[in-house]
């Protein structure tokens, strides 16, 4: 990530040298049991495999990466709607490109852009609106994904189409909500002790909504940043929580999370969007998981205006993402990994994206 | 996909902002943020400044780690 010079500052401080040895020191001295802490979010899981932060913990710790991957928990089947979408004449399918290459049950956005299929990448849902009002021939169907921190985004990226008249602007939503899967994932069996919090997600949605994990599941929670020491700090945090058997939710993150989050932001996707059941790889429906236009928005919403499409349905083969996603297993585990299985030509989403699991074992292991 | 960088606002227009990172300009909206100002550290996700930083709240986080590690 290139910095600034105050970036430099505040930044410089957070990835110090003296700073990550001294709090893995600090670790290995507190921590006297197991532990089993699982990173939410992809971008941790990341940041402590890019940094080599595992190999600084004790083994009495063990991390695990969670579902906090959008492009990994996308089903099959919003790869083959977006497709077909991308296949009617007049529609243009923009995408993030992170979406690009996620295997659909029988090709990939990016194979079909490269066989002229209408798909463009966009950075932000900005220019997709844009798009649309720039050409009134095309209906513009932008695929909306991401959790909380990206959610905020298409919010106001629909609310603008609505008030520059862009009615040639759609969203295929398949953006979801963090808390509904982390409470899957102890519900699940997952023995996990702590977690460490998704810290962008927790930008905008703050603290409160992990509330429920120490109080109905005794597990403590750690809302972290993305830095080497902001990890080790978070995981040394979770660690006297499990000690003092005092789980709680704490903030470490506080330079960019509020307790309230951001009040502007939430007030604009609980104006957008409404409440829906969503489909996850590795849990299947989780109540209350999704967001989808509502109210005025629904005129919008891509799912309501194109032909109905076949519903997400459990995934078969021999990916094991889904168990990965829940914290049951590693990608080592799966037969394909590394063989079959590779950045280049990737079998399952979790090998797709640069925060997934897979992917992010492949890289930082001696296969690269 | 949740990445988000630390940007600096360099001036504002509306509902965007001229934000640098790096010596790269970017235009943001700014409609996810109420208070945001010539100056302000924010981070900036898919085109948005999703949230400002605190530039004090960084510096406690950095006294706080130096008192642990040493404790
Ligand atoms: S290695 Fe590939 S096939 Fe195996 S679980 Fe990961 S993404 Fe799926």
């Amino acid at each position: 990530m290139i910095r600034t010079v105050t970036d430099r500052v505040i930044y410089g401080g957070f990835s110090a040298p003296e700073r990550v040895s001294g709090l893995a020191a600090q670790i290995r001295l507190e921590a006297n049991g197991e532990y089993l802490f699982m990173e939410v979010c992809g971008g941790h899981t990341h940041a402590i495999r890019a940094n080599g932060l595992d190999k600084l913990l004790p083994s009495c710790i063990t991390l695990l990466s969670g579902p906090g991957c959008p492009v990994c928990v996308t089903s099959v089947s919003y790869i083959d709607q977006a497709v077909a979408l991308s296949a009617i004449p007049d529609v243009i399918a923009a995408t993030f490109g992170d979406m690009l290459r996620v295997p659909g049950s029988l090709t990939t956005l990016e194979k079909e852009k490269a066989a002229g299929g209408s798909v463009v990448v966009v950075y932000s849902v900005n220019e997709a609106v844009q798009l649309a009002i720039d050409r009134p021939d095309k209906r513009v169907v932008f695929l909306a994904t991401g959790f909380e921190t990206t959610a905020p985004g298409s919010a106001a990226g629909l609310t603008e189409a609505v008030r520059r008249r862009a009615g040639n602007f759609f969203i295929l939503s398949a953006h979801k909500v963090m808390p509904p899967a982390m409470k899957a994932v102890v519900e699940g069996g997952t023995r996990v002790t702590g977690f460490i919090c998704p810290g962008h997600v927790s930008t905008i949605t703050g603290s409160a909504i992990y509330e429920f994990l120490p109080c109905d599941y005794n597990v403590g929670c750690v809302i972290s940043g993305f830095e080497p020491a902001d990890i080790l700090l978070s995981v040394l945090m979770l660690v006297r929580q499990v000690n003092q058997g005092e789980p709680r939710v704490e903030i470490q993150y506080g330079r960019a999370v509020r307790p309230e989050g951001n009040p502007t932001a939430l007030a604009l996707m609980k104006r957008v969007f409404r409440e829906s059941d969503e489909w996850w790889r590795g849990f299947g429906v989780i109540p209350g998981s999704g967001l989808q236009p509502g109210g005025e928005f629904e005129k919008h919403d891509a799912r309501i205006v194109f032909p109905a499409f076949a519903d997400d349905s459990d995934e078969t083969g021999d990916c094991i993402c889904g168990e990965i996603l829940r914290g049951m297993k590693s990608p080592t585990d799966c037969p394909l990994f590394g063989r079959l299985c590779t950045p280049v030509s990737p079998a399952g989403a979790c090998m797709v994206s640069a925060e997934g699991a897979c992917n992010v074992n492949y890289k930082y292991s001696n296969h690269a | 996909m949740c990445l988000s960088i630390p940007a600096k606002i360099e001036s504002i227009e509306g509902e965007y902002a001229m934000v640098s990172f790096g010596g790269n300009r970017y235009r943001a909206g700014l409609q996810l943020l109420d208070d945001a100002m010539v100056g302000d550290y924010v981070l900036l996700h898919a085109g948005f400044a999703i949230q400002k930083l605190d530039r004090q709240k960084a510096e406690e986080t950095l006294k706080l780690i130096d008192e642990m590690r040493k404790s």
